[in-house]
Protein backbone atom coordinates (compact mmCIF):
# COMPACT_ATOMS: atom_id res chain seq x y z
CA UNK A 1 0.00 0.00 0.00
CA UNK A 2 1.50 2.93 -1.22
CA UNK A 3 2.55 6.10 1.95
CA UNK A 4 1.57 8.84 -0.52
CA UNK A 5 -2.11 9.16 -1.37
CA UNK A 6 -4.21 12.14 -2.84
CA UNK A 7 -8.00 12.03 -1.69
CA UNK A 8 -10.40 13.36 -4.51
CA UNK A 9 -13.38 12.90 -7.10
CA UNK A 10 -10.69 13.05 -9.80
CA UNK A 11 -11.79 16.79 -10.51
CA UNK A 12 -9.29 19.23 -12.38
CA UNK A 13 -7.72 20.17 -9.05
CA UNK A 14 -6.86 16.50 -7.80
CA UNK A 15 -5.60 16.12 -11.02
CA UNK A 16 -3.25 18.99 -10.62
CA UNK A 17 -2.39 17.67 -6.82
CA UNK A 18 -1.91 13.90 -8.43
CA UNK A 19 0.36 15.63 -10.90
CA UNK A 20 1.72 18.29 -8.68
CA UNK A 21 2.70 15.61 -6.00
CA UNK A 22 4.61 13.23 -8.50
CA UNK A 23 7.03 15.77 -9.20
CA UNK A 24 7.90 16.68 -6.32
CA UNK A 25 8.22 12.95 -5.08
CA UNK A 26 10.50 12.66 -8.45
CA UNK A 27 12.81 15.84 -7.23
CA UNK A 28 13.32 14.82 -3.77
CA UNK A 29 13.82 11.69 -5.42
CA UNK A 30 11.91 9.54 -3.76
CA UNK A 31 10.74 5.85 -4.70
CA UNK A 32 7.41 6.11 -3.38
CA UNK A 33 3.84 5.87 -5.86
CA UNK A 34 1.13 8.11 -5.64
CA UNK A 35 -2.21 6.36 -4.97
CA UNK A 36 -5.80 8.12 -6.05
CA UNK A 37 -8.55 7.67 -3.70
CA UNK A 38 -11.42 8.33 -5.55
CA UNK A 39 -14.16 6.68 -3.53
CA UNK A 40 -16.13 9.25 -1.02
CA UNK A 41 -16.39 6.69 1.35
CA UNK A 42 -12.85 6.66 2.11
CA UNK A 43 -12.52 10.28 1.82
CA UNK A 44 -15.09 11.01 4.58
CA UNK A 45 -13.11 7.88 6.31
CA UNK A 46 -10.12 10.35 6.40
CA UNK A 47 -12.06 13.08 8.34
CA UNK A 48 -11.79 15.29 4.95
CA UNK A 49 -14.33 17.78 4.53
CA UNK A 50 -12.32 19.56 1.26
CA UNK A 51 -10.93 17.92 -1.66
CA UNK A 52 -8.35 17.59 -2.67
CA UNK A 53 -5.91 16.49 0.35
CA UNK A 54 -2.90 15.04 0.35
CA UNK A 55 -2.18 12.23 2.68
CA UNK A 56 1.45 10.95 3.95
CA UNK A 57 1.38 7.48 6.54
CA UNK A 58 -2.23 7.33 6.84
CA UNK A 59 -2.46 11.14 8.22
CA UNK A 60 -4.32 14.16 6.30
CA UNK A 61 -1.11 16.82 5.74
CA UNK A 62 -3.14 19.16 3.53
CA UNK A 63 -6.80 19.29 2.45
CA UNK A 64 -9.17 22.09 0.06
CA UNK A 65 -5.87 23.34 -1.61
CA UNK A 66 -3.14 23.15 -4.15
CA UNK A 67 -0.10 24.10 -2.22
CA UNK A 68 3.36 25.40 -4.70
CA UNK A 69 5.48 22.94 -5.60
CA UNK A 70 8.00 24.09 -3.08
CA UNK A 71 5.32 24.00 -0.17
CA UNK A 72 4.78 20.32 -1.54
CA UNK A 73 8.43 19.19 -1.28
CA UNK A 74 8.62 20.67 2.05
CA UNK A 75 5.94 18.89 3.17
CA UNK A 76 6.58 15.71 1.90
CA UNK A 77 10.20 15.40 3.09
CA UNK A 78 8.78 16.43 6.24
CA UNK A 79 5.97 13.47 6.42
CA UNK A 80 8.07 10.90 4.59
CA UNK A 81 10.48 8.50 6.94
CA UNK A 82 14.20 8.65 5.56
CA UNK A 83 14.36 6.79 2.78
CA UNK A 84 16.30 3.48 3.35
CA UNK B 1 4.86 23.45 9.27
CA UNK B 2 7.24 25.72 7.68
CA UNK B 3 6.55 25.36 4.11
CA UNK B 4 7.87 28.78 2.79
CA UNK B 5 11.28 28.03 1.02
CA UNK B 6 12.47 32.18 0.59
CA UNK B 7 13.16 33.76 4.06
CA UNK B 8 9.61 35.29 5.54
CA UNK B 9 9.95 39.10 5.30
CA UNK B 10 10.51 41.26 8.73
CA UNK B 11 7.67 42.19 10.56
CA UNK B 12 8.20 45.38 9.65
CA UNK B 13 8.63 45.01 5.78
CA UNK B 14 5.10 43.22 5.98
CA UNK B 15 2.80 45.61 6.65
CA UNK B 16 4.83 48.57 4.45
CA UNK B 17 4.89 45.59 1.52
CA UNK B 18 1.53 45.61 1.86
CA UNK B 19 0.22 48.92 2.01
CA UNK B 20 2.72 49.93 -1.36
CA UNK B 21 1.25 47.29 -2.89
CA UNK B 22 -2.72 47.98 -2.47
CA UNK B 23 -1.63 51.76 -3.65
CA UNK B 24 0.19 50.56 -6.34
CA UNK B 25 -2.95 48.31 -7.59
CA UNK B 26 -5.15 51.62 -6.99
CA UNK B 27 -3.08 53.66 -9.42
CA UNK B 28 -2.72 50.27 -12.00
CA UNK B 29 -6.29 50.17 -11.95
CA UNK B 30 -7.57 54.05 -12.44
CA UNK B 31 -4.39 54.53 -15.10
CA UNK B 32 -5.87 51.99 -17.26
CA UNK B 33 -8.80 53.88 -18.76
CA UNK B 34 -6.38 56.84 -20.25
CA UNK B 35 -4.12 54.04 -20.87
CA UNK B 36 -6.04 52.46 -23.46
CA UNK B 37 -7.33 55.57 -24.61
CA UNK B 38 -4.07 56.56 -25.48
CA UNK B 39 -2.36 53.51 -26.77
CA UNK B 40 -5.33 52.54 -28.55
CA UNK B 41 -6.43 55.69 -30.53
CA UNK B 42 -3.50 57.91 -30.05
CA UNK B 43 -0.45 55.67 -30.16
CA UNK B 44 -1.70 52.87 -32.35
CA UNK B 45 -4.33 55.36 -34.11
CA UNK B 46 -7.51 53.13 -34.01
CA UNK B 47 -9.99 55.01 -35.62
CA UNK B 48 -12.23 55.92 -32.38
CA UNK B 49 -15.96 55.40 -32.95
CA UNK B 50 -15.86 52.77 -35.86
CA UNK B 51 -17.26 49.09 -34.61
CA UNK B 52 -14.12 47.21 -34.28
CA UNK B 53 -11.83 50.01 -32.55
CA UNK B 54 -14.21 50.48 -30.13
CA UNK B 55 -14.81 46.54 -29.78
CA UNK B 56 -10.87 46.18 -29.49
CA UNK B 57 -10.73 48.80 -26.99
CA UNK B 58 -13.73 47.09 -24.68
CA UNK B 59 -11.37 43.90 -24.90
CA UNK B 60 -8.26 45.54 -23.95
CA UNK B 61 -9.56 47.55 -20.99
CA UNK B 62 -11.92 44.88 -19.40
CA UNK B 63 -9.32 41.97 -19.85
CA UNK B 64 -6.71 44.46 -17.73
CA UNK B 65 -9.38 45.29 -15.09
CA UNK B 66 -11.24 42.64 -14.53
CA UNK B 67 -7.63 41.22 -13.97
CA UNK B 68 -6.28 43.05 -11.81
CA UNK B 69 -9.21 43.14 -9.93
CA UNK B 70 -9.48 39.21 -9.86
CA UNK B 71 -5.92 38.64 -8.21
CA UNK B 72 -5.68 41.78 -5.77
CA UNK B 73 -9.29 40.61 -4.37
CA UNK B 74 -8.78 37.00 -4.91
CA UNK B 75 -5.51 37.43 -2.76
CA UNK B 76 -7.24 39.42 -0.55
CA UNK B 77 -10.09 37.36 0.20
CA UNK B 78 -8.21 34.23 0.45
CA UNK B 79 -6.05 35.69 2.99
CA UNK B 80 -8.76 36.90 5.38
CA UNK B 81 -10.14 33.50 4.94
CA UNK B 82 -7.18 31.54 5.94
CA UNK B 83 -9.11 32.69 9.37
CA UNK B 84 -11.73 30.54 8.90
CA UNK B 85 -12.04 26.69 7.35
CA UNK B 86 -14.77 24.07 6.75
CA UNK B 87 -13.40 22.41 9.74
CA UNK B 88 -14.22 25.38 11.88
CA UNK B 89 -17.37 25.94 9.78
CA UNK B 90 -18.64 22.52 10.53
CA UNK B 91 -17.69 22.98 14.28
CA UNK B 92 -19.95 26.37 14.19
CA UNK B 93 -22.57 24.87 12.67
CA UNK B 94 -22.84 21.19 14.34
CA UNK B 95 -26.04 21.03 16.19
CA UNK B 96 -27.95 23.94 15.29
CA UNK B 97 -31.21 24.24 14.63
CA UNK B 98 -33.04 25.44 11.71
CA UNK B 99 -33.72 28.93 11.49
CA UNK B 100 -31.01 30.73 13.09
CA UNK B 101 -28.60 27.30 11.35
CA UNK B 102 -29.41 28.23 8.10
CA UNK B 103 -28.96 32.43 8.66
CA UNK B 104 -25.20 30.96 10.07
CA UNK B 105 -24.83 28.31 6.87
CA UNK B 106 -25.68 30.91 4.70
CA UNK B 107 -22.83 33.38 6.05
CA UNK B 108 -20.23 30.97 6.91
CA UNK B 109 -20.76 29.49 3.25
CA UNK B 110 -19.52 33.05 2.02
CA UNK B 111 -16.84 33.50 4.60
CA UNK B 112 -15.39 30.13 4.30
CA UNK B 113 -12.77 29.04 1.73
CA UNK B 114 -14.68 26.52 0.07
CA UNK B 115 -14.77 25.10 -3.27
CA UNK B 116 -18.05 23.19 -4.73
CA UNK B 117 -16.25 20.44 -6.09
CA UNK B 118 -15.79 19.60 -2.53
CA UNK B 119 -19.50 19.59 -2.11
CA UNK B 120 -19.78 15.80 -1.07
CA UNK B 121 -17.33 15.38 1.31
CA UNK B 122 -18.48 18.49 2.90
CA UNK B 123 -21.73 16.87 2.67
CA UNK B 124 -20.52 13.78 4.68
CA UNK B 125 -19.03 15.34 7.01
CA UNK B 126 -22.15 18.04 7.72
CA UNK B 127 -24.41 15.03 8.43
CA UNK B 128 -21.47 13.31 10.23
CA UNK B 129 -21.18 16.18 12.89
CA UNK B 130 -25.24 16.16 13.21
CA UNK B 131 -25.91 19.38 11.37
CA UNK B 132 -29.32 19.26 9.98
CA UNK B 133 -30.41 18.84 5.89
CA UNK B 134 -31.47 22.38 5.58
CA UNK B 135 -28.95 24.19 7.42
CA UNK B 136 -26.33 21.84 5.21
CA UNK B 137 -28.07 22.98 2.28
CA UNK B 138 -28.18 26.29 2.99
CA UNK B 139 -24.23 26.22 3.21
CA UNK B 140 -24.09 24.36 -0.33
CA UNK B 141 -26.55 27.35 -1.76
CA UNK B 142 -24.77 30.49 -0.47
CA UNK B 143 -21.03 29.23 -1.38
CA UNK B 144 -21.23 29.21 -4.74
CA UNK B 145 -23.57 31.74 -5.60
CA UNK B 146 -22.62 34.75 -3.15
CA UNK B 147 -18.89 34.40 -4.00
CA UNK B 148 -15.87 36.91 -3.83
CA UNK B 149 -15.45 36.60 -7.71
CA UNK B 150 -18.97 37.47 -8.62
CA UNK B 151 -19.28 40.17 -5.78
CA UNK B 152 -15.84 42.25 -6.45
CA UNK B 153 -17.04 42.21 -10.29
CA UNK B 154 -20.32 43.18 -9.93
CA UNK B 155 -18.87 46.51 -7.87
CA UNK B 156 -16.39 46.98 -10.28
CA UNK B 157 -18.66 46.74 -13.34
CA UNK B 158 -21.53 48.05 -11.90
CA UNK B 159 -20.94 49.66 -8.82
CA UNK B 160 -22.30 49.59 -5.39
CA UNK B 161 -25.52 48.96 -5.47
CA UNK B 162 -25.86 46.34 -7.62
CA UNK B 163 -23.60 44.41 -5.70
CA UNK B 164 -25.13 44.90 -2.44
CA UNK B 165 -28.19 43.48 -4.08
CA UNK B 166 -26.79 40.17 -5.39
CA UNK B 167 -24.94 39.39 -1.88
CA UNK B 168 -28.76 40.34 -0.32
CA UNK B 169 -30.84 38.24 -2.79
CA UNK B 170 -28.23 35.86 -2.58
CA UNK B 171 -28.32 34.90 1.06
CA UNK B 172 -31.74 35.22 1.43
CA UNK B 173 -32.39 32.58 -1.66
CA UNK B 174 -29.46 30.45 0.39
CA UNK B 175 -31.44 31.31 4.19
CA UNK B 176 -34.88 30.57 2.62
CA UNK B 177 -34.24 27.36 0.45
CA UNK B 178 -32.58 25.73 3.09
CA UNK B 179 -35.44 26.19 5.33
CA UNK B 180 -38.07 25.52 2.93
CA UNK B 181 -36.26 22.05 2.61
CA UNK B 182 -35.63 21.03 5.71
CA UNK B 183 -39.03 21.90 6.90
CA UNK B 184 -40.06 19.16 4.16
CA UNK B 185 -38.37 16.76 6.14
CA UNK B 186 -36.55 14.70 3.44
CA UNK B 187 -33.74 13.27 5.26
CA UNK B 188 -35.00 9.92 3.69
CA UNK B 189 -34.15 11.42 0.27
CA UNK B 190 -30.04 11.54 1.24
CA UNK B 191 -28.20 8.76 -0.63
CA UNK B 192 -27.96 5.93 2.20
CA UNK B 193 -24.30 5.48 1.31
CA UNK B 194 -23.82 8.81 2.65
CA UNK B 195 -25.33 7.97 6.37
CA UNK B 196 -22.69 4.87 6.31
CA UNK B 197 -19.82 6.80 5.11
CA UNK B 198 -21.08 9.60 7.87
CA UNK B 199 -21.03 6.82 10.60
CA UNK B 200 -17.29 6.09 9.54
CA UNK B 201 -15.91 9.08 9.25
CA UNK B 202 -13.96 10.77 11.87
CA UNK B 203 -15.59 13.45 12.95
CA UNK B 204 -13.18 15.30 15.32
CA UNK B 205 -11.00 14.89 11.48
CA UNK B 206 -8.72 16.68 10.13
CA UNK B 207 -7.74 19.38 12.80
CA UNK B 208 -8.27 22.82 12.10
CA UNK B 209 -5.36 24.54 10.46
CA UNK B 210 -3.57 27.55 12.12
CA UNK B 211 -1.61 29.22 9.53
CA UNK B 212 1.23 31.83 9.89
CA UNK B 213 0.93 35.02 8.44
CA UNK B 214 3.44 34.60 5.65
CA UNK B 215 1.38 31.19 4.91
CA UNK B 216 -1.68 33.01 4.72
CA UNK B 217 0.18 34.89 2.18
CA UNK B 218 1.03 31.63 0.91
CA UNK B 219 -2.20 30.64 0.41
CA UNK B 220 -3.38 33.51 -1.09
CA UNK B 221 -0.62 33.16 -3.96
CA UNK B 222 -1.78 29.55 -3.85
CA UNK B 223 -5.56 30.81 -4.64
CA UNK B 224 -4.72 33.52 -7.39
CA UNK B 225 -2.90 30.97 -9.13
CA UNK B 226 -4.98 27.94 -9.20
CA UNK B 227 -8.33 30.58 -9.94
CA UNK B 228 -6.87 32.42 -12.81
CA UNK B 229 -5.26 29.54 -14.15
CA UNK B 230 -9.09 27.13 -14.45
CA UNK B 231 -11.23 30.51 -15.47
CA UNK B 232 -8.75 32.70 -17.62
CA UNK B 233 -9.93 30.81 -21.16
CA UNK B 234 -13.96 31.48 -19.50
CA UNK B 235 -12.93 35.06 -18.84
CA UNK B 236 -11.31 35.97 -22.65
CA UNK B 237 -14.14 34.25 -24.10
CA UNK B 238 -16.64 35.93 -21.85
CA UNK B 239 -14.95 39.25 -22.54
CA UNK B 240 -14.42 38.86 -26.66
CA UNK B 241 -18.54 37.87 -26.86
CA UNK B 242 -18.83 41.10 -24.72
CA UNK B 243 -16.41 42.66 -26.83
CA UNK B 244 -18.57 41.55 -30.26
CA UNK B 245 -21.53 42.36 -28.96
CA UNK B 246 -20.45 46.24 -27.60
CA UNK B 247 -19.39 46.42 -30.93
CA UNK B 248 -21.97 45.20 -33.33
CA UNK B 249 -24.97 44.51 -31.36
CA UNK B 250 -27.33 47.78 -31.77
CA UNK B 251 -27.94 49.36 -28.60
CA UNK B 252 -31.74 49.09 -27.35
CA UNK B 253 -31.73 45.62 -29.28
CA UNK B 254 -32.42 43.65 -25.91
CA UNK B 255 -35.08 46.72 -24.53
CA UNK B 256 -37.27 46.08 -27.60
CA UNK B 257 -37.19 41.91 -27.11
CA UNK B 258 -36.05 41.62 -23.10
CA UNK B 259 -36.13 44.45 -21.64
CA UNK B 260 -38.28 44.78 -17.81
CA UNK B 261 -42.09 44.89 -19.44
CA UNK B 262 -41.05 41.11 -20.88
CA UNK B 263 -42.35 38.28 -17.94
CA UNK B 264 -40.60 35.85 -19.81
CA UNK B 265 -37.48 36.77 -19.99
CA UNK B 266 -36.65 36.01 -16.38
CA UNK B 267 -37.38 32.66 -16.60
CA UNK B 268 -35.61 32.15 -19.99
CA UNK B 269 -32.41 33.72 -18.07
CA UNK B 270 -32.34 31.03 -15.68
CA UNK B 271 -33.01 28.57 -18.12
CA UNK B 272 -30.35 29.15 -20.16
CA UNK B 273 -28.29 29.69 -17.35
CA UNK B 274 -28.48 26.12 -16.84
CA UNK B 275 -26.44 24.27 -19.00
CA UNK B 276 -23.92 26.77 -19.40
CA UNK B 277 -20.94 25.73 -17.17
CA UNK B 278 -19.03 28.62 -16.28
CA UNK B 279 -18.18 30.90 -13.40
CA UNK B 280 -18.56 34.58 -12.46
CA UNK B 281 -15.75 35.39 -14.17
CA UNK B 282 -16.74 34.13 -17.27
CA UNK B 283 -20.11 35.41 -17.37
CA UNK B 284 -19.57 39.23 -16.01
CA UNK B 285 -18.53 40.50 -19.07
CA UNK B 286 -21.01 39.07 -21.61
CA UNK B 287 -23.16 40.64 -18.39
CA UNK B 288 -21.57 44.24 -19.01
CA UNK B 289 -21.93 44.23 -22.78
CA UNK B 290 -25.80 42.81 -22.69
CA UNK B 291 -26.93 45.43 -19.67
CA UNK B 292 -24.86 48.26 -22.03
CA UNK B 293 -27.28 46.61 -24.88
CA UNK B 294 -30.64 47.35 -22.67
CA UNK B 295 -30.86 44.13 -20.90
CA UNK B 296 -32.78 44.68 -17.52
CA UNK B 297 -30.69 44.30 -14.61
CA UNK B 298 -33.25 41.93 -12.93
CA UNK B 299 -32.71 39.22 -16.28
CA UNK B 300 -29.26 39.78 -15.69
CA UNK B 301 -28.48 38.61 -12.22
CA UNK B 302 -30.90 35.53 -12.44
CA UNK B 303 -29.15 34.60 -15.31
CA UNK B 304 -26.01 35.15 -13.14
CA UNK B 305 -27.06 33.23 -10.55
CA UNK B 306 -28.26 30.16 -12.55
CA UNK B 307 -25.19 30.04 -14.04
CA UNK B 308 -23.48 29.59 -10.97
CA UNK B 309 -25.62 28.42 -8.25
CA UNK B 310 -27.96 25.86 -10.21
CA UNK B 311 -25.10 24.50 -12.94
CA UNK B 312 -25.29 20.79 -14.50
CA UNK B 313 -21.53 20.00 -13.09
CA UNK B 314 -23.26 21.48 -9.47
CA UNK B 315 -26.25 19.19 -9.85
CA UNK B 316 -24.41 16.10 -10.54
CA UNK B 317 -22.16 16.30 -7.98
CA UNK B 318 -25.37 16.68 -5.54
CA UNK B 319 -27.12 13.55 -7.09
CA UNK B 320 -23.97 11.85 -6.00
CA UNK B 321 -25.59 12.60 -2.33
CA UNK B 322 -29.21 13.47 -2.69
CA UNK B 323 -31.69 11.20 -4.43
CA UNK B 324 -33.97 12.30 -7.63
CA UNK B 325 -36.67 13.63 -5.64
CA UNK B 326 -34.76 15.97 -3.04
CA UNK B 327 -32.82 16.46 -5.92
CA UNK B 328 -35.63 18.53 -7.81
CA UNK B 329 -37.08 19.43 -4.82
CA UNK B 330 -33.42 21.21 -4.43
CA UNK B 331 -33.78 23.48 -8.27
CA UNK B 332 -37.20 23.62 -7.67
CA UNK B 333 -36.59 25.98 -4.31
CA UNK B 334 -34.09 27.82 -5.58
CA UNK B 335 -34.60 28.12 -9.11
CA UNK B 336 -38.33 29.82 -7.48
CA UNK B 337 -35.96 31.55 -5.34
CA UNK B 338 -33.64 33.00 -8.34
CA UNK B 339 -37.11 33.59 -10.44
CA UNK B 340 -38.83 35.97 -7.90
CA UNK B 341 -35.34 38.31 -6.94
CA UNK B 342 -35.01 38.60 -11.03
CA UNK B 343 -38.48 39.64 -11.14
CA UNK B 344 -38.29 41.58 -8.01
CA UNK B 345 -35.14 43.65 -9.29
CA UNK B 346 -37.29 44.23 -12.66
CA UNK B 347 -39.41 45.92 -10.92
CA UNK B 348 -37.98 48.16 -8.38
CA UNK B 349 -34.47 49.03 -10.85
Amino acid sequence: MSQVKVLGSGCPNCRRLTGLTEQALAELGRPEQVEKVTDYAQIAAYGVLATPALVVGERVVMAGRIPGLDSLKAALAEQLAPAA
Amino acid sequence: MSTIAAPAPSRVRLPLLAIVAVAAAIGFYFALGPFWDWALYRAVGLPRGTRWADAVHFFCFDTTKIAALLVSIIFVVRVLRSFLSVERTRALLGGRREGLGNVAAAGLGVATPFCSCSAVPAFIGFVAAGVPLGVTLSFLIASPMVNEIAVVLLYGLFGFRIAALYVGSGLVIAIVAGAILGRLRLERFVEPFVLQAAGQASTPGVPEPQPSWSERFELGREEVRSILGRIWPYLLAGIALGAAIHGWVPADFFARYAGPSNPLAVPFAVVLGVPLYSNAAGVLPLVEALHAKGLAMGTLLAFMMSVVALSLPEMVLLRRVLRPKLLAAFVAVVAGGILATGFLFNAVL
